[in-house]
């Protein structure tokens, strides 16, 4: 086992009952043997709990919100980079990505190297081009329209049938049984993550996921499949227990190679009772059940780090069938000290830093 | 038509466990000994007597016990619908 030394920096640290996935992250991190290096929180919210977790982060910092644009983002990371030196970024939220993608150059100028798919990538796994997966590379896609006005819903009703799912451009599904129920849920969708909608055909049959990580030329480097095993109200995995299904597999080694994937990734699929499994989405970033991957004897987290930091890694090893993971709340203890520092100065730095900073 | 049955890790607790989906089962012992006799192929009177010499019952009641519990493997998926016991 080769050591690896590096200052990784981890965002998405809302560990809330809607988890991002910086605490998985930082985690599976950290339990990596080989690993003696130092994790970097880097948080949006003076109450995201994850900055909070004893022993997790050697140091956190709140960074603007996405909305602010790239030019802020890239000022506090320069900040950040002054004090504390980042080797590696691994951006956890789909909303992050696009100020990051394609600035690679821009990132590495600053010492910062990170493990991205590319732009053409990203865009190709969005819910309104996941038809293109199924024309050009034969992936099983349910058959979906993108719709940028309420108006041609009225037609898709005849060529869809019932139930069908109406989606937000970056978040949420509907599932509509009818023309009024799909309307309804087409405007709220607009209302909350704006235009376009996606409308798709309903898929029956029980819902799977794979945490994949993609070299960038085709390859997979790893992926572990897992069934939810319990959900929350909003339909978030609670528990889950990690499964061996080839078909799966071949399902995410085949998107992975459609889209050049690089990086991490989520594949969620449903299998239909007749038709095998059907992809319905392509998440850009580690799940926040990632840290299962590790759990599960496949850290996909730390080779996604060890990648980024350009060295060579071994093969992942299979993960082990049948584990399980099972979320638990907890109330975490916050001194006034702490959430002074993250609310005055936007950081909490380990003492030796404090000294000099 | 078994393909799915022999993936089963079926521990001698009778807590079984389908990899393939991730569904977890808890069998007694008469439901771990028709899995098994299933999963290898017996037939319906092979496993009516088995039954019979393991867990002393008698009558046609066995006979649709485990066609019951072939039924039950099927609604969970474990068998094909056009699965029959020969």
């Amino acid at each position: 086992m080769k050591p690896f030394s590096a200052r990784v920096a981890v965002t998405g640290l809302n560990a809330t009952d809607n988890p991002g996935p910086g605490v998985a992250v930082a985690r599976a991190l950290r339990e990596d043997p080989a690993f003696n290096g130092q994790i970097i929180g880097l948080a949006y919210d003076v109450m995201d709990p994850g900055i909070y977790h004893s022993g997790l982060f050697d140091a956190c910092f709140l960074i603007p919100y996405p909305s602010a644009g790239r030019e802020a983002l890239f000022e506090r990371l320069a900040y950040i980079q002054d004090l504390v030196g980042i080797d590696v970024l691994i951006p956890n939220l789909d909303s992050e990505l696009p100020a990051l993608l394609d600035q690679e150059h821009r990132l590495e100028a600053m010492g910062i190297r990170t493990f991205l798919p590319s732009r053409e990538a990203y865009d190709r796994r969005t819910k309104a081009r996941l038809d293109e997966l199924r024309e050009q590379h034969g992936v099983a896609v349910p058959r979906s329209e993108t719709l940028s006005e309420v108006a041609p819903l009225y037609a898709l009703a005849g060529k869809f049938n019932f139930p069908l799912a109406v989606k937000g451009v970056f978040y949420g599904a509907e599932i509509c049984h009818s023309l009024d129920e799909a309307v309804a849920a087409f405007y709220k969708a607009a209302a909350t993550w704006g235009l376009p909608i996606i409308v798709q055909e309903f898929v029956p049959g029980e819902e799977f996921n794979v945490c994949a990580v993609g070299d960038g030329e085709g390859g997979l480097v790893g992926a572990v499949a897992m069934k939810k095993l319990v959900l929350t109200d909003k339909g978030k995995g609670w528990a889950g227990v990690t499964i061996q299904d080839p078909r799966l597999t071949a399902l995410a080694a085949r998107v992975v190679a459609a889209l050049k994937w690089r990086g991490p990734c989520e594949i969620e699929a449903k299998l239909h009772p007749k038709k095998g499994y059907q992809l319905l989405e392509v998440n850009p970033r580690f799940p926040a059940w990632c840290y299962l991957t590790a759990g599960a004897g496949q850290n996909q987290i730390s080779a996604v780090a060890q990648m980024a930091a350009g060295e060579k890694i071994d093969p992942l090893p299979l993960a082990r069938v049948g584990t399980t993971f099972i979320r638990i709340s907890l109330d975490q203890i916050v001194e006034l000290t702490q959430l002074e520092a993250i609310s005055t100065r936007g950081e909490i730095l380990p003492e030796a830093l404090l000294e000099t900073a | 038509m078994r393909e799915q049955l022999q993936h089963l890790a079926i521990s001698p607790s009778g807590f079984v466990f389908d990899p393939m989906t991730g569904a977890t089962f808890t069998a007694n012992r008469s439901a771990m000994v028709l899995l098994e006799g299933i999963r290898d192929g017996k037939s319906l009177e092979e496993l009516t007597n088995t039954l019979e010499k393991g867990f002393e019952q008698r009558g046609a009641d066995l006979r649709r016990d485990v066609l019951e519990f072939v039924r039950s493997l099927q609604d969970e998926g474990m068998l094909p619908r056009e699965f029959e016991l020969e």
